[in-house]
């Protein structure tokens, strides 16, 4: 028999972002429902057994499972329900979710919805790479799964394409288990991964990296039997001549990450083409009222310590939603990428009327700007601008696309903006 | 006698034929004793599943050929089969479409054509009259055929031998045949590394129907393969075409031209191209950058919003032509008894060059060929032929709500999702992995019940599928496999640990 729940908040996603959402909503005094569907909590988190986790957030490293482990711990205190094993099959704009899980199909009706269903990764057919189609390719998070949650060797000789950061973490993983990882290929003339990353996975395992460099040709018919590579030149195409055979029976794929968007799609929610997320404004909401979004689903982060904070935003403005305390009035600015800046989270910025009231609970009392420059650069400065007005400037000693940047602005220099009502703008230089 | 009669082959057309062999007995009132040979490790991994998956209406080929003939039999006999078998097919009708007025003569030819080969329901259509059925569509005439299909041809084919399976035939899998000796009454396929007796033997090899009949001992046929490459777009697309749109085929052309096709499934397919490959593996199918390119560029002329995140998978198909590279253009089927050819007083009938429309063809192809079989083999219809396949077309979560509900009552694993993409449940995974006929490939399961073909490709539901097999059906890291070939994986990371434990 079909059921139809009521709930206040739907936080779609048990992932670090769902988990922070969730927990900071019911810290804000709302009543949020937890939909994960997987048999556990922590997403991809649990197979990330490395370290580097936390350090921003507890000051610590942890690994992937313990990071999870204290959310789910405060999820628990909390008694925040949790449906697990469940999927999501439809979204609606007016917040009407069909959920599925083992023996039952539900209709859950909410007040308020956060996206919190993470990313997946780019495959082979979204890259086009020619060739056969043998056993043997994998996306470096499938990899991952298959060593660190299952048992499975899924490769000895092997090659990666692209230098994301689960592939560097990947080609760190094989190596220790015992596989021959005979070089990391990457298209771009520059890292995709973090520093850290290509200093601790690669460099102290003599693991080459090629930058500027591609597969072009997969050849084998039953098993992968090598990958034909070629250096790119400035327009990314192969350049003749420098073409080579590496003989190898993996290629692991760590070419990028698609935030998971299926439902926000069909709910009417406008996405950025750029980050593949929606587009939201600094309460994390999108174009569709009462509907969130945060954490890799909104865009991809490269820590987890960011992922959390911008969950906790969203899920306090998911409760001020759903209890009727999210401020309508308002200015609204739009932020812009300017030059040298790919994009700039969020896409806009309601400033209220008045400072926030004190029981209001998503206070625009500060404001942090999440963007990523467009080609790495040494003793950079990043500016906020409207109609060629500087409003804030913040020098780098070192800005990598690889490295999201964050903008934080207090409450009187919100307050500034309220005067201006001029389309702001992000660059880099 | 080990068989009365064997198949070569578990193509569509092999599955065809095994399926209407099945429906009856011998006419002395013994069972007909039917077995299939693939050397494959499932049904349908060769040309059947590797195509755009149309039943074509019939206007393409010129009156009084073979090809012409079982075409527009076999696509009349596709709306009864399809019920009986529970595959998906939709007949959303072709709009092949003058673009100018040098297009004109060609698309007259095909009106003229499909006339005389008795294809119902045509149509000439200005644009106006075009846009009524695709919006937007450009052209300055259109030929209507409304008995053109999308159908599911993995689909079909497995669904024709496991009815076949149901009503007796056996198959026999990962049997690559590699002699046929002649003896007298009987014909002996060696098969892998087993000898199998018949009393009539059909070639159904598809790209390699010439070498199996050269084994036979009949030496004028001859095989090129000529290569068709696909895109698979994201569903989001779905819905955009209203129905086929082809443009006019050149007289020369080995296809059709390159166009959208939409699936059963929702996807749409860009191709398929068309390039001859050398002889030494007529089962290349790579993926060539230059003719990827242009299957980009098409699509993006054709559906000017596609995101490069839109194309999900290339894939290809080869053609088995009669016709050199040099020479082009389409050839006739030939099916024909060649037993007098090859002196033998058993039965050998073989199929050559069964291309493109063979998906539609193939119901009408079984009957011709079972009439042939009678001449060797007297039979009568059988009265206990199950000729319905149980269960239902398409996938469980194309079903309306209330059936969902009520099915997930009767196995509440119809309410558990194991590939995200597709909304695929454990239920429809578990009966795919036990399926009747055995195949236990990656592939076997995804062509099943559809898992592993969305746009994540299988990110998602490998892992959980893996996971499935390991625990539930004993599999070990080296039982892997996608298709034939080496396994998927290199046993253990750890010796002592099952997997899964930290979860």
């Amino acid at each position: 028999m079909s059921t139809v729940i009521e709930r206040d908040l739907v936080v779609i996603g048990g992932g670090p972002a769902g988990l922070a959402a969730a927990i900071a909503a019911k810290e804000a005094g709302c009543e949020p429902l937890l939909i994960e569907r997987d048999r556990v909590l922590g997403g991809i988190l649990n197979q990330c057994i490395h370290d580097g986790f936390g350090l921003h957030r507890f000051g610590e490293a942890l690994s992937g499972p313990e990071y999870a482990g204290r959310f789910i711990a405060r999820l628990e205190e909390l008694d925040i329900p949790v449906m697990r094993n469940t999927i999501v099959l439809s979204l609606s704009g007016d917040r009407r979710l069909l959920v599925s899980r083992l023996g039952e199909i539900s209709e859950i009706r909410a007040k308020a919805v956060v996206l919190a269903m993470g990313c997946r990764e780019r495959t082979r057919g979204a890259l086009s790479i020619p060739g056969h189609r043998p056993s043997g390719v994998w996306t470096a998070g499938a990899a991952q799964n298959f060593v660190n949650l299952e048992n499975i060797m899924p490769g000895r000789n092997v090659c990666i394409l692209g230098s994301g950061d689960i592939g560097l973490i990947m080609a760190r993983r094989m190596t220790l288990e015992g596989a021959k990882v005979e070089a990391v290929f990457e298209l771009l003339p520059w890292s995709s991964g973090l520093p850290r990353n290509i200093r601790q996975c690669l460099v102290d395992y003599g693991i080459p990296l090629f930058l500027g460099t591609t597969v072009v040709d997969i050849v084998g018919m039953g098993r992968l039997e090598g990958v034909r590579v070629a250096e790119v030149d400035g327009e990314r195409r192969p350049v003749a001549g420098t073409e080579r055979f590496v003989p190898c029976d993996t290629l692991l794929l760590s070419v990028g990450l698609i935030p998971e968007n299926e439902l926000a799609r069909e709910a009417g929610i406008s996405l950025s083409p750029v980050t593949g997320g929606p587009l939201v404004d600094s309460d994390c909401m999108t174009n569709v009222p009462g509907i969130f979004s945060c954490g890799n689903a909104l865009h991809v982060h490269d820590l987890v310590d960011n992922v959390s904070e911008e969950a906790e935003r969203a899920g306090r403005s998911a409760a001020a939603c759903a209890a009727g305390k999210l401020s309508a009035g308002g200015t609204a600015a739009a932020i812009r990428p300017g030059a040298g800046v790919r994009y700039v989270m969020p896409d806009r910025v309601v400033i209220p009327d008045a400072p926030a009231e004190k029981d209001s609970l998503n206070s625009l009392n500060s404001l942090t700007l999440a963007f990523r420059v467009a080609a790495p650069s040494r003793d950079g400065v990043t500016r906020l601008s409207a109609g060629g007005k500087v409003l804030k400037e913040e020098k780098h000693p070192r800005l990598h696309p690889a490295e999201m940047v964050w903008m934080k602005l207090s409450g009187a220099e919100l307050g500034e903006l309220r005067t201006i009502g001029k389309p702001l703008e992000v660059s880099a230089s | 006698m080990d068989y009365d009669v064997l198949v070569i082959g578990a193509g569509v057309v092999g599955c065809a034929i095994a399926r209407e062999l099945s429906r009856h007995r011998r006419a002395d009132g013994g069972p007909l004793k039917i077995g299939v040979l693939e050397k494959e490790p499932d049904v349908s991994l060769g040309t059947s599943s590797r195509n755009s998956a149309v039943v074509h209406s019939g206007i393409n080929y010129a009156p009084g050929t073979l090809r012409a003939k079982v075409n527009v039999r076999g696509n009349a006999m596709m709306d009864e089969l399809c019920a009986q078998l529970k595959v998906p097919i939709k007949r959303i009708g072709k709009l092949t479409v003058a673009l100018t007025e040098s297009d004109l003569p060609g698309l007259h030819k095909q009106r003229n054509q499909g006339e005389a080969n008795g294809v119902p329901g045509m149509e000439l259509m200005d644009n106006a009259k075009m846009r009524t059925i695709q919006p937007g569509i450009e052209g300055i005439l259109g030929l209507w055929t409304p008995t053109s299909a999308i159908i599911s041809s993995f689909g079909l084919t497995i669904a024709l031998a496991e009815n076949a399976l149901a009503n007796g035939a056996r198959f026999h899998l990962n049997s690559e045949v590699t002699a046929i000796d002649r003896g007298e009454g009987t014909l002996t396929v060696t098969a892998g590394g087993k000898k199998f007796t018949a009393r009539v033997v059909i070639n159904a090899a598809g790209l390699h129907c010439d070498e199996v009949s050269a084994m036979a001992g009949f030496a004028g046929a001859k095989i090129w393969a000529c290569r068709g490459e696909y895109y698979v777009l994201d569903k989001r697309l779905d819905g955009t075409l209203k129905t086929l749109i082809y443009p006019v085929p050149g007289p020369n052309d080995p296809g059709l031209g390159i166009h959208l096709t939409p699936t059963v499934d929702g996807n749409i397919l860009i191709g398929p191209s068309a390039a001859y490959i050398p002889e030494e593996n007529r089962e290349d199918y790579r993926a060539t950058s230059a003719i990827m390119a242009d299957l980009r560029r098409e699509g993006l002329r054709l559906l000017p919003d596609l995101a490069a995140s839109d194309f999900i998978r290339s894939f290809s198909g080869n053609r088995p032509k009669q016709t050199p590279p040099e020479k082009g253009g389409n050839a006739d089927f030939i099916i024909e008894d060649v037993s007098a050819e090859i002196g033998t007083s058993a039965g050998f009938i073989h199929l050559l060059g069964i291309e493109s429309p063979g998906l539609t063809s193939s119901p009408a192809i079984a009957g011709m060929v079972r009439e042939m079989v009678e001449k060797h083999v007297p039979l009568a219809e059988r009265d206990d032929f199950i000729a319905e396949r149980p269960g239902f077309a398409g996938s469980f979560s194309e079903l309306p709500k209330e059936q969902r509900m009520d099915l997930i009552k009767t196995d509440p694993e119809y309410g558990e999702i194991v590939c995200r993409c597709e909304q695929i449940t454990k239920k429809e995974i578990r009966q795919a992995i036990e399926n009747p006929l055995g195949a236990r490939t990656m592939a076997s399961i995804k062509y099943r019940a559809r898992a592993q073909m969305g746009r994540c490709q299988g990110g998602f539901c490998t892992p959980r599928i893996v996971r499935m097999l390991r625990d539930e059906y004993g599999f070990r890291p080296e039982d892997f496999f996608v298709r034939g070939g080496a396994p998927m994986f290199f046993g253990n990371v750890r010796d002592g640990l099952k997997g899964g434990e930290a979860l």
